[in-house]
């Protein structure tokens, strides 16, 4: 941990998304939901008359939540149900603490990291904190004292513990590319560019003139990189999440409610909106891993730094490329977050059979593969290189 | 200063974590959850000895995995504490404590006699790069070992948990 | 100032809160409970060892402890969820069909 560097900047970012991002998630399932369905979705809330395209509902939804009698199950574990919603809240909430909105900046002497916890091992760091995640969802089964909900309870323990594997498998392959567990490192080896036709001259096949070869540049970004892990990890951290196909625990039409049955109220809000963060988190490092971090393509920091430095001087230089790169890093989540609704509303919920299957009999095996295939291109591009 | 609270705060949770698995007779729930504190607390511990990755893979594994196991037998079994069973006689129970307290005191008496300083050492140590790097050059035989054992470990427990369709 | 043997200190409380466990509990899943934390107590000791001396071998070690643990925390379970289904008690007093 270096002392000195200035993380207001990245504290101020993480309190927003905490605040802004999940109850704004809500808007967004409503809105994007009737989109895909040709309909116009809720738009009813209003204050005063002021209805802003339904951006009320969320506050609505609050007041509903808080206000909403707190049902207890007689029989149940009163400590463990109360306990519960928080326990399965906290890691979706810290998580956040390792994924880099930005670069790092000097701007008034002071050195501008855009993170609020730049740690070594930042992936394990969410590896470890979303395996806690687990008894929330598990002691909220159990606390109960429901069939239905003790039945939820099991369901996703199994299917959480079976997808932790895939999740931590699968991007070993990025790892050894980047040689890295830092997410701010990840994101700087994100902007440089490779050759797509270096090898033609690494075979020594080119001769002098050739141009051409210089002609075609990609970002290194992993989803470039290592297409399958990106897939892989996309699909086990949904069904980490219990959300899009995953949502057995859940099933709304099987179980009733699984292991929510018993919660109403602000409990029920916190299970929800664990939920919608987490997809946020999953957006972030999705992002920060796979889709270029915080930069523009083909535009490194320095290189923007650089050329806005010619007209404003160094520090707003920084100050407005930091802007620049925390706006590209957030639309790059929005995506991410469109991207994961669109395929919660169109594709039906899996069969609790096919979850375990897809979990162990595909992902992993391809996980693995992965893994060899990755190391076996290393070996080859260095033995070319060199 | 810092360090000191730290480790006190972490380590009297650890050892009274620790207490609450004894402890707590009627509900077993209440238990694992004492044991998955005093496994959070080991970790703080462990990271604050400069053991980053040692930490992680605790909170990773341990907390995250091994307990997870143990209350998902717990639940699967839903036993009530009726059924448990009569916990042991008073005699064995007072004749137990008394022994433990005082091999715990003859040990703190023997450990705390021993005074040696923290040496200095570079911020590679411990991360997981560092760790890696000697568990793949040195220690290459065990890890593969350990792979091997952790897949008859898997065998045998398919084997083993699985119900006789006869 | 936090010395080493602070820790040790604290491994050795918590070995001994295992093993107290184990003696008076008469619960199959708490005894397994009570043996996990005297092997996070070696644990806590073996990695305080390795920062004295500055080495990874004391990491190393703790690494195959974990392994290790996991895979007889799988196997046991395994054998206590068979226990349950042969005698229906979960208690260890109930387990000495080959006792004298």
């Amino acid at each position: 941990m270096e002392v000195g560097a200035y993380v207001p900047v990245a504290l101020f970012l993480f309190a927003m998304v905490m605040l802004v991002f999940a109850p704004l998630m809500t808007w967004v399932e409503r809105k994007q939901s009737a989109l895909m369905q040709d309909r116009i979705g809720a738009n009813r809330a209003d204050i005063f008359g002021i209805r802003a395209i339904g951006l009320l509902h969320p506050v609505a939804d609050v007041i509903k939540m808080i206000t909403k009698e707190d049902t207890f199950p007689t029989g149940g574990n009163r400590l463990l149900h109360t306990l519960a919603p928080i326990i399965a809240t906290i890691p979706a909430v810290i998580s956040f603490a390792v994924i880099p909105y930005g670069g790092s900046y000097e701007a008034w002497g002071a050195r501008w990291d855009l993170v609020v916890a730049d740690l070594d091992y930042g992936v394990l760091y969410i590896f470890a904190v979303g395996s806690l995640a687990t008894y929330g969802s598990v002691l909220a089964g159990w606390a109960s004292n429901n069939n239905w909900g003790m039945l939820g309870g099991v369901r996703v323990a199994a299917q959480m513990i079976s997808y932790e594997v895939a999740m931590g498998v699968s991007v070993v392959g990025v790892f050894m590319i980047y040689g890295t567990l830092r997410l701010t490192d990840m994101g700087f080896a994100q902007q440089e560019t490779f050759r797509l036709l270096g090898f033609i001259e690494h075979l020594g096949w080119a001769g002098p003139g050739s141009w051409w070869v210089d002609l075609i540049k990609i970002p290194m970004w992993g989803i470039i990189l290592q297409p399958l892990a990106f897939w892989i990890f996309l699909t086990a951290l949904m069904a980490e999440n219990k959300r899009a196909p995953f949502d057995v625990p859940e099933g709304e039409s099987e179980i009733i409610a699984g292991y929510f049955i018993e919660y109403s109220g602000m409990k029920f809000g916190l299970f929800y909106m664990g939920e919608w963060i987490e997809i946020v988190v999953i957006s972030g490092l999705m992002t920060a891993m796979f889709l270029g971090g915080w930069s523009i393509p083909y535009l490194p920091d320095h290189v923007l730094v650089d050329a806005l430095a010619y007209a404003l001087g160094p520090d707003m230089a920084n100050v407005l490329a930091m802007v620049v790169h925390v706006v590209v890093f957030f639309l790059k989540v929005i995506f991410m977050i469109f991207f994961q609704q669109l395929v919660r509303w169109s594709v039906p919920r899996f069969r609790y059979d096919q979850v375990m299957n897809l979990g162990w009999k595909i992902l992993l095996p391809l996980s693995i593969a992965n893994i060899v295939v990755t190391g076996f291109v290393i070996l080859v591009v260095q033995g070319m290189m060199s | 200063m810092t360090e000191q609270v730290l480790f006190y705060v972490f380590s009297f949770a650890a050892l009274l974590s620790a207490g609450g698995v004894v402890l707590n007779v009627r509900n077993t729930v209440y238990a694992a959850l004492c044991l998955v504190v005093s496994m959070l607390s080991l970790a703080v511990l462990f990271i604050m000895l400069s053991a980053e990755f040692i930490g992680v893979i605790q909170v990773m594994v341990y907390a995250g995995a091994i307990v997870v196991l143990f209350l998902f037998v717990i639940m699967l079994l839903n036993l009530k504490s009726e059924d448990m069973g009569a916990e042991s006689q008073p005699l064995l129970k007072l004749v137990g404590t008394l022994l433990i307290l005082v091999v715990s005191v003859k040990l703190v008496a023997l450990l705390s006699g021993t005074r040696k300083s923290w040496p200095e050492l570079d911020s590679e140590f411990g991360t997981v790069k560092a760790v890696g790097g000697v568990l793949y050059t040195d220690y290459l035989l065990a890890f593969e070992i350990a792979g091997v054992l952790l897949l008859a470990g898997l065998v045998a427990a398919v084997v083993i948990g699985k119900q006789r369709i006869d | 100032m936090i010395e080493p043997w602070h820790y040790q200190v604290v491994s050795a409380v918590l070995f001994m809160i295992g093993v107290l466990g184990v003696l008076i509990r008469r619960n199959v899943i708490v005894m397994a409970m009570c043996i996990e934390l005297m092997l996070n107590a070696a644990n806590l000791s073996l990695v305080t060892f390795s920062r004295m001396w500055g080495n990874h071998d004391g990491q190393i070690f703790v690494f195959m402890v974990i392994v290790v643990a996991a895979v007889e925390v799988a196997v046991g379970l395994a054998i206590i969820i068979r226990l349950i289904a042969n005698r229906d008690s979960l208690n260890i007093e109930d387990t000495n069909l080959l006792k004298w």
